[in-house]
């Protein structure tokens, strides 16, 4: 095999780590919405937005070969989800005053509703998810940029 | 290869996803069951408007709201369902206005029950209500108009609504609410199992099985 041929073995196999991880949090998000009801907020409806087309976004870049130009469609959706994830979650950590943030009808955005071994929200495992992908993706434009 | 992979990690994903739903309603239905046995005030307070034989050995609770559209169109099929099984079924209704405003048609309905006039004012308040609360739009003034024909005293209505008795009823069944995780209206519970997905064979099929169980031929 050559190192070519390595390389672009090694480009698809983060690409499909990319995409399991948009999948794997699709499926929690549409667990936590659809199974055990927990109400979608206006901020957490900005980050669906940005996260359920990746899952066929970044497929559509695995096939047949793994094809760069995906970076360039996924990592606006995903910057502006992470960007989303992160004031969510300084607002649920009450860092931002729930007064000035734009959620007044509806679910509150600091309805409590889960969090991990006591301290992991929701926000805050949407922001993990994004962050993680925006660093996947950037790996990729580099070792694509050559 | 790469097909095959991302195939399976999919059809991975939906099972554990159907899976995770199949355990999260096992888990409530005995969280409730629980709950019925050991907290039975949660489902029926004494305040709770009820109605069939005290012998009955099946209770449904329903969380309903005089305004919402859907527990208008469920009570006719409740009682169809009681009228088939006489003595069997006792229903107990309780309250979940969940709309902004919803909370006075309670108020209203549980003033005409100090009238001895509990049933009649329901069943006038969900035949009229696509005039006066049609897709959640209240209009009090038209229910005004109507509630006259079942020989309600408006003056005394209009007084007792407001009174604490009844803001504590609708306080202690929203507490009620929040405990057993009612998120819509109606809901239902049979003799404390709760209604798991929603609809009118789901909720028939409930009944029946709690029927035979309790009544067993």
């Amino acid at each position: 095999m050559s190192q070519s041929d390595q390389a672009v073995k090694i480009n698809w196999t983060l690409l499909f780590m990319g995409w399991l991880l948009v999948s794997v949090s699709t499926t929690i998000s549409l667990f936590f919405s659809s199974v055990l009801e927990y109400e979608p907020c206006v901020l957490c409806w900005y980050q669906r937005i940005c996260l359920f087309p990746m899952v066929f976004i970044l497929a559509a870049g695995l096939f047949p070969n793994f094809d760069e130009s995906v970076i360039k469609y996924a990592l606006p959706l995903s910057i502006a989800g992470g960007l989303t994830a992160f004031y969510h979650s300084l607002l649920y950590a009450g860092i931002i005053p729930e007064s000035i943030q734009p959620c007044s009808q509806g679910v509150s955005c600091t309805e409590k509703y889960f969090e991990l071994f006591g301290f992991v929200s929701i926000p805050m495992l949407s922001f993990i998810a994004f962050s993680t992908l925006i660093a996947l993706l950037l790996i990729l434009k580099r070792r694509t940029s050559k | 290869m790469k097909y095959v992979l991302v195939g399976l990690t999919c059809v991975a994903l939906i099972l554990a996803f159907i899976g995770g739903s199949i355990y999260y309603k096992g888990l409530q239905v005995e969280k409730y069951g629980f709950m019925a046995e050991e907290n039975a005030e949660l489902f029926v307070r004494d305040h709770s408007p009820r109605l069939g034989s005290d012998d009955a050995k099946v209770f449904i609770v329903e969380f309903m709201d005089p305004a919402c559209e859907t527990c208008a169109a469920f009570e006719p099929f409740i009682k169809q369902i009681m009228d088939a099984n006489p003595g069997k079924i006792k229903l107990i209704l309780r309250y979940a206005p969940f709309h902004d405003g919803a909370d006075n048609f309670v108020k209203i309905l549980e003033a005409a029950r100090m009238q001895g006039k509990y049933w009649e004012t329901l069943d006038i308040m969900f035949k009229t209500q696509n005039i006066w609360a049609s897709h959640h739009n209240y209009q009090p003034q038209r229910l005004w108009k109507i509630l006259p024909r079942v020989g309600l005293d408006m003056e005394r209505i209009k007084k007792d609504m407001h009174s604490p008795e009844i803001a504590k009823i609708i306080e202690q069944d929203m507490a009620d609410v929040k405990a057993l995780n009612v998120k819509k209206t109606p809901g239902y519970f049979v003799n404390g199992r709760p209604l798991q997905t929603f609809g009118s064979q789901q909720l028939y099929q409930l009944i029946m099985s709690e029927l035979d169980r309790q009544y067993p031929q």
